[in-house]
């Protein structure tokens, strides 16, 4: 039972739903000499530790993110 | 006719929200942490920044103990509105379709805009005409309505936006200028303008009043039938 495992969720705008955070950085970066920059998008990351990593998906289900407009990755 | 208005930590427009109800009504405020409605007829989720609008607008506020007592409500067929903030809640909450995206200027908009009635048929726009242009604040950042194509359709054939920015007025890219929403049943309404706001001519409009009157109206009939 000692053994909470550390996890990472990421979360980012589903595909082709209009990202204009990812739009604004993607606009910056070449205006600070950074060329041949494309397709960014700005999403969020959150670390927690779990007891039970299999609760992780329904966690990001119901609150971590919302599926109509996220899509979310879990790394532990 | 009573309307019950939410008071989650972080809401700023329920006193707003219970003055304009006041002007039709009872107004009475529900705390977040209560699960007693204590009656109401109607209940208002008001604008603001509830819980702290961490993780996502209204995202944490769906979880509050008076929310689980609000979602049966609307279960059994009473009326709530919510506004601003008070829609994202909603919409987190699985009451309303679609959710709420930061706006496409990533800015903050605060300015009076114009809104069609499409449907005057309804509990919340029965005091209104189709067609009536109403003016009514906006003040947000995460405001542009978002679904996905198949369900736009849907809302749009089942007669489920109730208001739209007039054309060339949509502050924040919600698609399909879609600035009201209702639920299938037609008891849970959804809007970023701020009603409450637009009670007196001191203020620019009064244009925000037709919505409560509509409750009210609505209600009343109810009982009479």
């Amino acid at each position: 039972m000692s053994g909470a495992v550390r996890a990472r969720v990421l979360v980012r705008p589903k595909a082709g739903i209009l990202d204009p955070q990812g739009q604004a950085v993607e606009r910056a970066l070449p205006a600070l000499g950074f060329a041949g920059v494309s397709n960014v998008h700005v999403g969020r990351l959150i670390e927690l530790e779990v007891e039970d990593p299999d609760e992780l998906p329904e966690m990001c289900e119901r609150l971590l993110a919302n599926p109509l407009i996220e899509d979310y990755e879990i790394e532990t | 006719m009573k309307f019950g208005v939410v008071r989650f930590p972080g809401s700023c427009d329920d006193d707003d929200a219970l003055l304009a109800a006041g002007r039709v009504g009872e107004a009475t405020i529900l705390w977040h942490a209560d699960r007693d409605l204590q009656g109401v007829d109607a209940v208002v989720v008001p604008g603001g920044f509830s819980y702290g609008d961490y993780l996502r607008a209204g995202a944490i506020a769906r979880f509050a103990p008076v929310m689980e007592e609000v979602a049966e409500f609307a279960r059994d067929g009473g009326l709530v509105l919510g506004i601003c903030n008070g829609f994202q809640v909603l919409c987190e909450a699985g009451l309303l379709p679609g959710a709420l995206l930061p706006n496409v200027s990533l800015r903050f908009v605060c300015r009076q805009v114009s809104v069609d009635v499409i449907h005057a048929d309804t509990a919340f726009t029965c005091a209104c005409e189709a067609g009536q242009t109403l003016s009514i604040p906006v003040k947000h950042t995460t405001g542009r309505f978002y679904a996905p194509d198949v369900e736009l359709d849907r809302l749009d054939s089942g007669g489920q936006v109730l208001l739209r920015y007039a054309p060339g007025q949509n502050p924040n890219g919600s698609l399909r200028d879609i600035a009201g929403v209702c639920n299938e049943h037609g008891n849970v309404f959804g809007l970023m303008p701020h009603p409450e706001h637009a009670v007196d001519p001191l203020t620019g409009s009064s244009d925000g009043l037709s919505i409560f009157e509509s409750m009210r109206a609505h209600v009343a009939g109810r009982v009479l039938v």
